[in-house]
């Protein structure tokens, strides 16, 4: 199948690759670029593990085609923290509130959490469970996600992020 | 061994799991990021119909595309391959990774084909042609049970794979004394855990050392064993590497046949081959589908609430073939009372094939749908009696002071004080406000109800099941291994023998290890080891990882530290028995300047031979291989059997209302009171039970794989098929008490089942209340809001038709 020349800046490094026009952008990301941060759930556009930032807007990227990312801008899990051994205010969260078990939802959750933050600094609880109602996890039953964006967007701490 | 008064320096501490690191900054790694060069790609071709006969296959097209490597049917690996043993004693149900001959359910393997790219693969399957001869189906498991229905596997002669009736005790004696006794029909639907992440696994094959390296998403136990086995190699030819992150299992992650066919393809391409399932192919051929039982049940009890006895005859639909299934049956034996004081119980066990997704292990081995059978009965007895639920259970639950207590299948529980977990969580509700919101509930239009359940959680995970189900199997070890170093650093590193799906392992491990050597649990790196690495050890099923993997670890530092000792003891004159321990270094009781360091101890251990006490190995390396407590035993005749050695126990309490216009439930509060004994973590034992709960709720209220009568499955997709999100799953509260276990090294039980084991009970318990005021009940699972608002329907056009 031919391939059609793409560029993309993902986590704020531009790459130029040629890709087959059925590649889904997922694919493109795990596959191509090496970023497996990002997982493949259902590839129906129901779980929301492969969410990501597509121009800062939260998307299922299992559902759409990296041809049709062309220029655009993409933020994974691995973009989300400030720099290298540091971790963003929404991550250090996860980790402090036990908000994650097996961890294959977590990219997805992250991407859901930190976009909700972007728009809404200080969430309710149902605000969060809003937020999230779109990325399944089948570990956690949600309950300690709640905690830890409230967690996160409770403190004032600002030495991550 | 257990003092509930030892305090704890890290155990029951909040600590933050050490695995999440890696999966916030997507560096966890998983068996779908498992990369390696000249790698191939599988799709699979599964049959279409739910019993046919495969008359011919042309793979001529397929294989003429560039980039096709192989296409492979059950014809090449029945040559080349030995069949998955079912687990109980029938040799004539044979499984291979793809259908030899016949297909027995639609989505069954018929053809693999392997390419350069999963896309190119999957453009080749188009282009294979297989002609069928359908053959009679059979979906109905109670139509499957007659003798004249159609065949699922010939050469067994019947669809019932294993039945047995259990009697324990005067069961005829106790009902025929009985008041009164209650009869009913408690339906558990096929659902499963479903994790987000689908199976996957990459094999590569090393043609110069004739070794197999497998990377798999699996949670198995015997994992490498079985797979080398089925592949006829010798069981160090296949090394499985436990250290990929499994992404959710919950009991399901059992690839067997999916490992069988990659390696089987590594091996005779003599290339890494990886397979990763889509959606609808880990739905409907993943064979991972849960517990589908008929629980037919009969209770036998006095006016005063007193219950007595209990027949139960369980049919539970296994599917197409036999794995681990009829197994789920067996379990439950070792809780088949509950918490309650039955005296007797006939218990009857039949697994039935149908030509359906094969059922495979499921969170709590079949005791979820065990304990909502239990849980009914005691509801129903209430309602018919007009007693209080809560009430009659505290007439019924089994006394704090009456541990341990032999129930009649032969399981001894270990410790327990329910009635005080009951009313922690009534009181944390608190009960009387739930009434009053029930009642404010009602006033208002909606139909509202009270659930209550109180389950046993068993834990520590043993195989007695097994020869209780099938006399040539007689094992009676399930044991759980750890080895522990220090290397000349000081540093402290173990390893652990199977992988982990999110149960934080590696921090149960750190923190037990820590404890002991007292040492700090972050510092200690805990590794899973590769099959041939590891000590014998089988895997985080059961419930059994904080008892057996907490407890092995805890050996092996206790023999590090003994081993320090004797270093100290001898290099400070010092008598063993003077010496005291902190942080590392001893330290005479009697002459504080007496004092060595860990880091002297390590430099000895290591380097200096001449300063060991003549009897010690150099370094400091050791193992413990820990034998499930209460284990060892083969069962009696009669079917008696210690089961699992602990026993958790859960209270729950919540409130839900039901909108009759639409059937919809909604919960309004959820409690639940929680008693592993000792939390080792207690941040992982709440996520665990919240995770449960939401589990149990899929089971109550949401999941099922519904099939057509043309054995189609309806529901393999998540549009279909509904798992709960944060709107379904309410805020959930946990009250926490300690019955700390005799039985394991500092009291712990096991929780990795928690909440799963009494909310589909506690749901449906709530369900019947708010329906009750209409005369209804239901006793089908999941209760949608279809099944609640046909429920209601019915009724009102019963009444308009009086």
């Amino acid at each position: 199948m031919s391939k059609v020349a793409i560029q993309m800046t993902v986590n704020g490094t531009l790459y130029e690759k040629e890709v087959e026009p059925r590649m889904t952008l997922v694919d493109f990301i795990r596959d191509e670029l090496g970023l497996t941060g990002t997982h493949v759930g259902c590839e129906h556009g129901v779980c929301g593990a492969c969410s990501i930032l597509l121009n800062d807007e939260p998307i299922r990227s299992c559902c759409i085609f990296a041809v049709q990312a062309d220029g655009m801008k993409v933020t994974t899990v691995e973009g989300l923290a400030p720099s290298r051994g540091q971790l963003s205010k929404i991550q250090d969260a996860f980790c402090e509130k036990h908000a994650l078990q097996c961890g294959f939802c977590t990219p997805g959750m992250l991407i859901a959490c930190h976009d909700l933050i972007q728009r809404q600094p200080h969430p309710s609880q149902d605000e969060v469970r809003e937020a999230i109602s779109g990325n399944l996890c089948r570990c956690t039953g949600y309950q300690q996600i709640v905690d830890a964006v409230m967690h996160a967007t409770a403190c004032e701490d600002t030495t991550h992020d | 061994m257990t003092n509930a008064n030892v305090k704890f320096k890290y155990i029951g501490k909040h600590r933050r799991a050490v695995e999440h690191r890696r999966f916030v900054v997507g560096e966890g790694n998983f068996a779908a990021d498992i990369h390696l060069r000249g790698m191939l790609h599988v799709a699979i071709v599964a049959s279409p119909y739910a019993h046919a006969r495969i008359k011919s296959i042309d793979a001529i097209a397929a294989l003429n595309i560039p980039g096709v490597h192989a296409v492979v049917t059950g014809k090449d690996l029945f040559t080349d391959t030995d069949p998955i043993l079912p687990g109980v004693d029938a040799p004539q149900v044979k499984r291979y990774p793809m259908a030899v001959d016949i297909a027995r359910y639609a989505g069954e393997w018929v053809v693999a084909v392997v390419a350069d790219t999963r896309a190119l693969a999957e453009d080749a399957a188009e282009f294979i042609d297989i002609d069928y001869e359908v053959l009679d189906h059979i979906v109905d498991p109670e139509l499957a049970a007659l003798t004249n229905s159609p065949l699922v596997h010939e050469a067994h002669g019947s669809n019932i794979i294993f039945n047995r009736k259990f009697t324990w005790g005067e069961v005829d004696q106790h009902f025929s004394e009985c008041d009164h006794e209650i009869s009913y029909r408690a339906r558990w639907s096929r659902n499963s855990t479903v994790p987000i992440e689908t199976f996957a696994v990459a094999c590569s094959w090393n043609d110069a050392a004739q070794m197999m390296d497998v990377w798999a998403s699996i949670q198995m136990p015997k994992f490498p064993d079985q797979l080398a086995k089925a592949l006829r190699l010798d069981g160090n030819a296949v090394r499985v590497h436990f250290d990929v992150d499994v992404g959710g299992s919950y009991g399901v992650k059992r690839g067997l046949k999916h490992s069988i066919l990659v390696a089987y393809l590594a091996r005779k391409l003599n290339r890494p081959v990886r397979f990763v399932e889509d959606r609808l192919e880990n739905m409907r051929g993943g064979d991972m589908q849960g517990p589908d039982r008929i629980f037919d049940v009969s209770m036998g009890f006095n006016s005063d609430g007193i219950i007595r006895s209990m027949r139960m005859r369980a049919l539970d639909d296994i599917g197409a073939y036999s794995g681990r299934a009829p197994l789920q049956l067996g379990k439950p034996v070792g809780a088949i009372i509950g918490p309650y004081r039955i005296q007797s119980v006939e218990y009857e066990a039949i697994a039935v094939m149908t030509n359906k997704t094969p059922q495979e292990a499921v969170r709590g081995f079949g005791q979820a749908p065990t304990n909502y059978a239990i849980e009914t009965g005691v509801d129903q007895i209430a309602r018919f009696l007009n007693i209080d639920r809560i009430e009659l259970r505290n007439k019924n639950l089994i006394g704090k002071d009456e541990f341990p207590y032999l129930i009649p299948s032969g399981t001894s529980y270990d410790s327990g004080d329910y009635e005080t977990v009951l009313k922690k969580a009534l009181n944390a509700a608190p009960y009387s406000e739930l009434m009053i919101e029930r009642d404010r509930l009602r006033n208002s239009g909606m139909l509202a109800g009270i659930g209550v359940s109180t389950c046993l959680e068993p834990s520590g995970g043993n195989s007695s099941f097994e020869p209780l189900f099938n006399p040539k199997n007689t094992t009676t070890t399930w044991m759980d291994s750890c080895l522990i170093r220090i290397d000349l650093s000081g540093s402290i590193t173990a390893l652990m023998g199977t992988s982990s799906a999110g149960q934080a392992h590696e921090t149960l491990v750190s923190t037990v290890v820590g404890e002991v050597l007292d040492r700090q649990p972050d510092d200690i790196r805990v590794l899973h080891a590769d099959s041939l690495n590891a000590l014998p050890s089988n895997s985080p099923v059961g419930s059994r990882m904080a008892i057996m993997l907490g407890g092995a670890a805890a050996g092996a530092a206790k023999k590090l530290r003994n081993k320090l000792l004797k270093i100290a003891s001898h290099n400070l004159g010092v008598e063993a028995d003077s010496l005291e321990y902190a942080e590392g270094n001893f330290t005479s009781k009697f002459d504080p300047t007496k004092k060595i360091t860990w880091a002297e101890l390590v430099e000895i251990a290591h380097r200096k031979f001449h300063e060991l006490p003549s009897d010690l190995e150099p370094g400091l390396q050791e193992k413990f291989v820990w034998e499930v407590p209460t284990g060892g035993l083969l069962p009696t005749e009669d079917g008696r059997v210690q089961m699992y050695p602990c026993h958790s126990f859960e209270a729950h309490v919540i409130l839900a209302s039901i909108d009759p216009d639409t059937g919809k439930v909604t919960i309004h509060q959820y409690i639940c009171g929680h008693d592993c004994g000792v939390m080792i973590s207690p941040d992982v034992v709440h996520g665990m039970t919240y995770g449960g709960i939401a589990h149990g709720l899929g089971a109550a209220l949401l999941e099922k794989y519904s099939f057509s009568d043309e054995g189609q499955l309806l529901s393999g997709t998540f549009m279909d098929y509904l798992l709960p999100s944060s709107h379904e799953v309410p805020p959930i509260t946990i009250v926490d008490h300690c019955t700390p276990s005799p039985l394991t090294e500092f009291g712990q039980k096991g929780s990795g089942e928690a909440g799963y084991l009494g909310s589909p009970a506690a749901i449906a318990s709530a369900v019947n209340d708010a329906l009750a005021p209409r005369g209804i009940s239901i006793n089908t699972l999941p209760m949608t809001p279809d099944a609640i608002w046909t429920a209601l329907h019915e009724q009102v056009n019963e009444l308009r038709s009086i």
